[in-house]
């Protein structure tokens, strides 16, 4: 394991104005090659704690770094979006172009890629995910499965070092689930994802954690079920806490 | 998710630079809010209407999108006959209607109709994106487009949502009455209305943000050079220079 993390924060805590504090002290070094799962009750903080890392909500205390960095301003956080790929827990916050070329296009013509270069970016992204036939379809009429898929596009499109999914196999299917397991096996890539099926998690997750009063912890239980099906993350390196 | 229903096609119009189409429609614009002679107004409307019938539009969609400016022109035709000033035309009950009253009411009605249609033949017929793009490069400062960009996109967002709404009270069953009932649960509609819009916009925003959005659009649709671009920027300057002349030899409804 390297020793420089991609991401720690320290001693954060946050509270929407006027409510109790939904992220409290929390602490957690993030390292590279790490996939996480997080499975934790409605209503704990998760999405919020993902927002927080991308510095779309900002923390009434505590640090956030980023490779070693402090990552305060808008700047900062801008370049650390360009290494991070956030995917929303709902797939209509993300899509707002009608087709979905020029959905998956956005991101990497805001990175300053030529339009060639954006449009095959985009290209390849949708055939590796197996979406080549929606590049001309109108993204506000795809079906809610076929939403979240074209949104990861436009997150890989991208080309993050770091994926956070939130509930990405929310309404998925059987089979576009097996896909997005394989999808996400085929990445060379640290994520951590939130999901509430412990199915799918341990098929791409080295570690399961939860998030209990304000704080991430490794689940101690989910933690010795993941064991019995260690020898499928065998091959990766393994760490306890 | 924003609906450009208007966005998706491959008409003549929508082949056409971008760039054109939004000068086009703001010198269109502008000189039909300025005209106040009949034939003037007639001859806009009439050229909306062919542009309309070039862009291949899905009528029903098209008049959709008027009902709101067709509800604020009934309110016009029922309230200003009978307050505006001037020589009275004839009596309707206990009502005077005045002749400047209802030409005015005429006026206004031509012009937003023709101005209407042409912005949503010429304009709503490209993506957000592509329309940011195109003012960008006809160098308006960052901010303004990015305010117009998404005052258009929140109309979309507000719209949305009160469908989304609509069909959640209707599941319930709720009929639309005249009692306290209807009242209160269109008054929390309303409220919700704007909070949730308010809401989506904001997150839609974040995940452009996510996405390395910082004000300037970019646009992967290559803007055309095609001759149609000539022959439409030659009808159009005449057409301008055809409603011009109108104006200036025709005298006004209202004098
Ligand atoms: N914009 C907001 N304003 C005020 N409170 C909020 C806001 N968003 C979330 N909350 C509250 O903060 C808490 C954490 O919300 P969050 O969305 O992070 O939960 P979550 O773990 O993602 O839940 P879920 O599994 O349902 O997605 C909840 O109690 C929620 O009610
Ligand atoms: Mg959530």
């Amino acid at each position: 394991m390297p020793d420089i993390p991609l991401f720690t924060l320290t001693n954060l805590n946050f509270n929407y104005p006027g409510r109790e504090p939904v992220i409290k002290n929390l602490q957690l070094q993030f390292y590279p090659g790490e996939r996480i799962g997080l499975v934790a009750p409605n209503g704990s903080g998760k999405t919020t704690l993902f927002h927080l890392i991308m510095g779309l909500l900002k923390p009434t205390s505590g640090s956030i770094e980023f490779l070693g960095r402090p990552a305060v301003s808008e700047e900062d956080f801008a370049a650390v979006r360009q290494k991070i790929g956030l995917l929303f827990q709902d797939a209509d916050d993300q899509l707002f172009s009608p087709t979905v070329i020029e959905d998956v296009a956005f991101g990497p013509l805001n990175l300053g890629c030529s339009r060639e270069e954006a449009r095959e970016i985009s290209l390849k992204t949708l055939e590796f995910l197996g979406l080549s036939d929606f590049a001309d379809r109108v993204t506000f009429k795809l079906s809610g499965g076929e939403k979240k898929l074209v949104s990861l596009a436009t997150v890989l499109a991208m080309k993050p070092e770091v994926l956070l999914l939130d509930e990405p196999t929310a309404g998925l299917d059987r089979k576009t689930k097996t896909r997005l397991i394989e999808i996400l096996n085929g990445l060379e890539l640290s994520y951590i994802i939130i999901s509430h099926e412990f199915d799918f998690l341990k098929e791409i997750a080295h570690h399961i954690y939860t998030m209990e009063d304000g704080k991430i912890t490794l689940d101690e239980e989910l933690y010795i079920h993941h064991h019995e099906h260690a020898h499928r993350v065998g091959a990766q390196p393994h760490k306890h806490i | 998710m924003i609906q450009e229903s208007f966005a998706a096609g491959n008409s003549p119009i929508h082949r056409l630079n971008p760039t054109l189409r939004v000068v086009a429609a703001a010198a269109y614009s502008f000189i039909v809010a300025l005209a106040h002679g009949l034939p003037t107004l007639l001859t806009s409307l009439a050229i909306s209407i062919i542009l309309l019938f070039f862009a291949r539009l899905n009528l029903k969609k098209v008049f959709q999108r008027f009902t709101v400016v067709l509800g604020f022109l009934l309110l016009i035709w029922v309230i200003l006959p009978w307050t505006y000033k001037g020589e009275i035309w004839f009596h309707l009950g206990p009502l005077a209607i005045t002749r400047p009253g209802v030409l005015l009411c005429l006026e206004i009605s031509l012009k937003s109709i023709a101005i209407l249609l042409a912005m949503i033949t010429l304009v709503s017929t490209m993506t957000t994106a592509r329309m940011g793009h195109t003012l960008n490069r006809l160098h308006l400062p960052d901010k303004l487009v990015y305010l117009i960009l998404i005052t258009y996109r929140y109309i979309f967002v507000i719209e949305q949502e009160y469908q989304r709404l609509m069909r959640a009270a209707r599941i319930r069953n709720f009929r639309p009455g005249s009692n306290l009932h209807t009242y209160r649960t269109y008054a929390y509609l309303l409220g919700m209305l704007f909070v949730r819009s308010a809401e989506r916009a904001k997150r839609v925003h974040l995940a452009m943000v996510c996405r390395g959005f910082s004000g300037k659009f970019y646009s992967l649709q290559e803007n055309t050079r095609g001759y149609q671009n000539w022959v439409f920027a030659l009808l159009m300057s005449l057409s301008l220079l055809g409603l011009a002349i109108l104006e200036i030899s025709t005298p006004a409804i209202l004098i």
